[in-house]
């Protein structure tokens, strides 16, 4: 097993959410939906709460629809690897407005804290290069996490944080889908469509 | 080659119904609808390594008010069914267009049971099932099946029948 991460995975999210403007955000099932909801909600955040392997796909399809604006999606270790074939098809496809961060804790943190394969063997930035993604990152401190902020809106970028295991409080946001749907849909100026 | 013409057909639905992005694990019988939706400046064609990213970039598009399909074989509907909860939770249109393996003069035995199962599988999980069995009645069926799903807010699937498509030929 590789050593675990140290940093917060609170804080991490709310740096890289801090005066979020009209940034669009995706937040993958579990913690990660936990973290941007306590970050501050706002219609433009969308937090998926099963849909397990789907976050970085609905960030392709909102990123392609939506090309003047910046997409941000905030996942799970466990839930990026679900989807891992996302990272091909997501460069296949081109985003220049999207960017992916990856809350990596190594766990299963939902289940029970059970080991990922990012715990045993997989290097996610580096699926993601091969994949074609060209920029990559892995933050490990707070101060690399702050250089990623700015990137992470303008940048097609991949970034892997590597937060502790530790357990923090459930936050919980909105769940209810059609809800959350129109609230984006309504913020967005799309509703009509 | 000149494709078959419902297959044009399919294609000219597609934009009528204002759809601007197609995701594709691909088929024989989605060759054109693909191959135009990548000539087209104004359509989004993204191949996909699984069936159900589809589903997932069609809820991304529909957030940021545009209109996406998945174009599929048969086998892939079984790939797609806990992504099937997002269209339904969240009250999203979602439209498949699906040709069918398995059910008219099949070769190969695996593609029997996903395809005996599809239309079961899909209603299961809270899809609207339609079928396309005649060339002449593929154009109207995707159109209808756009309609729904975009003007309702449901998920729709359209089966494109085996017969329809042609039986793949496999050569000893």
């Amino acid at each position: 097993m590789r050593n675990d991460g140290t940093l917060d995975r609170r804080a991490v999210v709310a740096e890289l959410l801090r005066d979020p403007d009209d940034l669009l955000v995706v937040s993958g099932l579990g913690s990660a939906t936990y973290d941007v909801g306590a970050a501050g909600d706002r219609p433009l955040n969308f937090y998926l709460w099963g849909a397990m392997g789907g976050a970085a796909m609905i960030g392709l399809g909102l990123a392609l629809a939506q090309p003047h604006r910046r997409v941000l999606v905030l996942t799970g270790d466990g839930e990026m690897l679900m989807g891992m074939g996302a990272l091909a098809s997501i460069a296949a496809a081109g985003a220049p407005n999207l960017a992916v961060a990856v809350l990596d804790n190594a766990r299963f943190g939902e289940t029970g804290a059970q080991w990922s394969h990012t715990g045993y063997t997989t290097d996610l930035a580096a699926v993601a290069a091969a994949c074609g993604w060209r920029a990559t990152a892995v933050a490990h401190d707070m101060a690399e996490v702050a250089a990623l902020r700015p990137r992470l809106r303008t940048e097609p970028l991949f970034a892997v944080l590597r937060i502790s295991p530790a357990e923090v409080p459930r936050h919980l946001p909105p769940r209810d889908g059609a809800y959350l749907t129109d609230r984006f849909r309504r913020a967005l100026g799309v509703a009509e469509d | 080659m000149t494709p078959p013409s419902w297959q044009a057909a399919v294609y000219a639905a597609l934009k009528a119904a204002r759809v601007t992005q197609i995701g594709y694990v691909p088929d024989a019988g989605h060759a054109h609808v693909i191959a135009a939706a990548h000539a087209d400046p104004d359509m989004h064609a993204v191949v996909l390594t699984t069936e159900e990213e589809g589903i997932a970039l069609a809820a991304g598009a529909w957030l940021g008010g545009e209109r996406a399909a998945l174009l599929m074989q048969s086998s892939g509907v079984g790939n797609c069914i806990n992504m099937l909860s997002l269209p339904v939770n969240c009250r999203m249109p979602f439209l498949t267009l699906v040709t069918m393996r398995g059910e008219w003069g099949e070769f190969n035995p695996w593609q029997v049971p996903m395809g005996t199962a599809t239309p079961g599988v899909l209603t299961a999980a809270g899809v609207h099932v339609r079928r396309a069995d005649r060339p002449e009645e593929v154009a109207e069926t995707v159109s209808a099946a756009a309609a729904l799903a975009f003007d309702s807010a449901v998920p729709v699937a359209v089966l494109f029948s085996q017969r329809l498509i042609g039986t793949k030929v496999f050569v000893k």
